[in-house]
């Protein structure tokens, strides 16, 4: 066994499906107006919880049986809506770079079927309540209790027979693989926030080692469900709102008053293939992946920013990339508006880049699209290499004063962006930086 | 060249709770397969499972009031770490750079409160909208489930614990790649250390489903032995009459360590990875492909990545071990058999193979760490443990499948197979470490 990093890895396709629409392009025009996705939820009544506000893409604006091959259709009938997001993004990331796979195309694949990757990262998917519910009402007593024997003997003969099959979280992947027949390494990674950046990072692992010449690579996740939203509320991560007011500012990422994040559904797949590959078949890379750094953190709760764990991984991106922190023109950070995360973060950076942290632009989607979790490390890497490619600071929403973050409320502008740092902690504590490079800088 | 060695090796398992003994357990052909007695499943299609027993795992932690209450799975992922850790001998190792040290798992999620969860939706049901109440299921919600709980569920907690409990602070990431993610942690762990990103990365898996719901949903995918009588009799793989396969639990973890750090600080290596292929069937979410197209690439890629010709025919094949997927479902002994041919060529017949599946159940998402530790354990005593119940065989399945009882055999390098549903497959190679 042996491996080598001398295959220079690119961006040669960006899918991102959210709040703000299905593709990069909605997202980011709303970006540029400075338009946030996030509303009061409208897919179940949110006045039960203390945080109603996500970002919620709405089912007309997006059906995945309209996307998948007709061979695959049926197989719809099995995705959870985190299944279904992730096979947008994916489709969106074949179109955009240009190349021909099995569920879009009747032409011979642009890349053969065996050097394309899968690596998209996952959350703990939630069970849709009403489908679980459902089936378990059936074996309710008249007291009202649940009767265990009955579910074991009959009521669970309601359930569908493929429900497990729609909740797992590699189902993601699977579908994607299936859907344009990428038989090379595949991954699941399940890492909360964290999820996306690492599979990117596998992604090019695995083509540096030759075992594929391109990968989907990405993540997704849908946190707009009573059970998911619930879990969230268990970290005490979530801001309290019921939507009423300006909504912009209700994710405040870096200020001194921000009090919590908003769930959101959405994620990104990126086609990361090797430069060669790319170049074989004329294909237009967004940028390079320069550098790549993990750790795990180390404080006493999961639900923290360690940040140390955030200036180590930052430094071994930094090292793989061979930049110093001058090079970076922007930062894309979690930037969750949850203070103890935001301030792992704020402390993370400021030992990265000192003083000069507060005249490096900053840009946060969460206040654009909610927390999408799994998914959100890769709408950001996708927000990064648009950024790149647009030469362009989309605008930034939520927060007055950021404390030595540059990162207070803004307009876009267009600047020079040669290097981006993306980095994302998660809840449980693992934390990646990815830094994406100019093409021809 | 940089080569990875396996230090240490531990394991919480349906069979036992260390080394030794399970492996004695194993070699004398023993089923860890009994009733489930965590919940009443006396009305379930599937009554018995491979069930962790007489575990503790405040025994195998320094000071367990860091880690609050940890879920199942992350107290099983504690004990085998534990063990693994002990063998490394690591823990007096003082020199250890904790940023050169991460971890990848296989992991599954927390154990969900079926109990709550049951009462909470029904409770919650509106009858005329025929939905659930999500003001009244928030409420319910408040009151019935625990909190931490819910945080547990997230399958990257054991990674926590265990950086909590070895300060692990290098590169970390948990997969889940149902049935295949031990194995695929562990390929992707040595990858991480061939490349250069750590000297030391613990790895494997941890997973239970062994709950209602867990046993609610692979019943009615009908994945799940419904044998009728001794329990013990249940898992059968590459049988005629095989039927399904048995839920089992558990952990195995392993410390994976570059070979110049690991001689650096005079450890012993166990064994030495040298194989890893991952791939996908992109065929169908609920079936195999027919001709064994996934799993055979994910053999051949690792047999490739180690440098074997596995299908030159020989008197000696370069393998002398298959530790089989082996689910004892019907559609996967025959298509892994498929596969294996595939790999091996003419070489097939004479490489024993065998499912420890047969004695402990399915461990799920630590099923490939469990078993590339007990082709470790084969290395280490020369000895190949049997696939039990294989009374009757299925004719169309004609491999070496070691039927029954445990043998004495000459052992070098093994091959351990793992597949998940939806068509991830993973194959490691292990070998006899020589300098």
């Amino acid at each position: 066994m042996s491996q080598s990093d001398t295959n220079k890895v690119v961006i040669s396709g960006v899918g991102v499906i959210s709040a703000l629409g299905v593709g990069i392009d909605p997202l980011w025009e709303a970006m540029l107006e400075g338009r946030t996705g996030l509303k009061r939820i409208e897919r179940f009544d949110p006045s039960g919880f203390s945080s109603q506000v996500a970002g919620e893409l709405a089912e007309e604006d997006f059906k995945v049986r309209k996307i998948v091959p007709k061979s695959h259709r049926k197989a719809t009938k099995v995705m959870c809506r985190d299944t279904e997001l992730a096979v947008g993004a994916a489709a969106q990331a074949v179109e955009n770079a240009g190349i021909a796979t099995a569920g879009t195309s009747d032409d011979p694949p642009t890349i053969d079927p065996n050097r394309i990757g899968c690596h998209i990262g996952a959350g703990l998917i939630s069970a849709e309540v009403n489908e679980l519910g459902a089936a378990l009402v059936t074996s309710k007593k008249d007291d009202g209790s649940f009767d265990l024997a009955h579910w074991g003997s009959e009521g669970m003969q309601n359930l569908s027979p493929l429900w497990l099959l729609k909740y797992l979280p590699n189902m993601l992947a699977c579908h994607v693989t299936i859907v344009h027949d990428c038989r090379g390494p595949s991954n699941t990674i399940t890492c909360c926030e964290a999820s996306s950046g690492l599979s990117i990072a596998e992604s090019r692992r695995v083509i540096q080692r030759g075992d594929a010449d391109a990968c989907l690579s990405g993540g997704a996740e849908d946190r707009v469900n009573p059970l998911a939203l619930y879990r969230q509320h268990c970290t005490n991560r979530l801001a309290e709102t019921d939507g009423s007011g300006d909504i912009t500012t209700v994710v405040r990422p870096f200020a001194d008053d921000a009090n919590g994040t908003v769930i959101g559904e959405g994620g990104g797949i990126l086609l990361v293939e090797s430069e060669t590959s790319c170049q074989q078949r004329a294909g237009t890379p967004w940028c390079s992946i320069e550098g790549m750094g993990c750790r795990q953190s180390f404080v006493d709760t999961p639900l923290d920013g360690d940040p140390s764990a955030i200036e180590s991984a930052i430094k071994k991106a930094m090292h793989e990339a061979q930049c110093a922190p001058s090079d970076i023109d922007l930062i894309v950070p979690l930037g969750s508006g949850i203070p103890e995360l935001d301030s792992g973060e704020r402390i993370g950076l400021t030992a990265i880049f000192g003083e000069s942290l507060e005249n490096i632009p900053t840009i946060t989607t969460i206040p654009y699209t909610g927390n999408c979790m799994a998914g959100n490390g890769a709408i950001c890497v996708g927000v990064a290499a648009k950024a790149i490619k647009e030469q362009t600071i989309p605008a930034r929403l939520g927060s007055e004063v950021t404390n030595g973050v540059c990162a207070e409320k803004s307009n876009a502008k267009q600047t020079s962006i040669n290097r981006v740092l993306v980095v994302t902690p998660s809840e449980g504590g693992q934390c990646v930086a990815i830094i994406l490079g100019r093409i021809d800088s | 060249m940089t080569r990875v060695v396996v230090t240490g090796m531990g394991w919480i398992t349906p069979l036992g709770n260390d080394l030794n003994s399970v492996w004695k357990r194993m070699c004398n052909g023993e089923s860890a397969i009994a009733t489930i007695d965590r919940f009443d499943a006396s009305s379930f299609p599937t009554k018995f499972a491979g069930q962790v027993r007489d575990f503790d795992w405040k025994q195998y932690v320094q000071d367990a009031a860091i880690h609050h209450e940890p879920a199942m799975n992350s107290q099983f992922a504690l004990g085998a770490a534990k063990q693994a850790w002990e063998q490394s001998g690591l823990g007096s190792f003082e020199e250890l750079d904790p940023e050169r040290a991460g971890i990848y798992l296989g992991a599954g999620e927390g154990v969900l409160d079926f109990s709550a969860h049951s009462m909470i939706d029904t409770h919650s049901w509106d009858v005329e909208d025929g939905k659930v109440d999500a003001v009244a299921w928030a409420k319910f919600a408040t009151e019935q489930l625990d909190e931490w709980g819910e945080v547990e569920q997230e399958p990257n907690m054991p990674l926590w614990h265990l950086a909590r409990e070895y300060n692990l602070r290098g590169p970390a990431f948990n997969c889940l790649t149902a049935c295949a993610a031990s194995t695929q942690a562990i390929g992707e762990a040595t990858s991480v250390l061939l490349h250069g990103d750590a000297d030391v990365m613990l790895a494997g898996g941890t997973h239970t489903m062994l709950h209602a719901l867990g046993i609610t949903g692979f019943n009615r995918l009908t994945a799940l032995s419904t044998f009728e009588g001794d329990p013990k009799k249940a898992s059968k793989p590459f049988s005629r009459d095989r039927g399904g396969f048995v839920m089992g639990e558990g952990s195995g973890m392993l410390v994976l360590e570059t070979l110049e750090h690991a001689l650096a600080r005079g450890a012993t290596p166990l064994a030495e990875i040298v194989g890893f292929g991952s791939s996908a069937d992109a065929y169908r979410i609920t079936d195999l492909h027919p001709e064994g197209r996934g799993p055979s690439a994910a053999m051949n890629n690792a047999l490739s990545q180690a440098g074997i010709d596995a299908k030159t025919p020989t008197e000696h094949p370069p393998v002398q071990y298959i530790s089989a997927h082996g689910t004892s479902t019907q559609e996967n002994d025959s298509i892994e058999t498929m596969a294996i041919k595939l790999a091996f060529g003419a070489n097939a017949p004479n490489v024993p193979i065998s499912s420890i599946k047969s004695m402990m159940g399915h461990l799920i998402a630590a099923a490939g760490s469990v078993e590339l530790i007990t082709c470790i354990m084969s290395i280490q005593t020369n000895m190949l443990v049997p696939t039990i119940n294989l009374d009757n065989p299925d004719p169309s399945l004609d491999l070496d499948y070691i039927p029954n009882t445990a043998r004495e055999a000459d052992v070098d390098c093994c091959l351990s197979n793992s597949f998940g549903f939806g068509g991830q497959n993973n194959t490691l190679v292990v070998k006899r470490f020589e300098v």
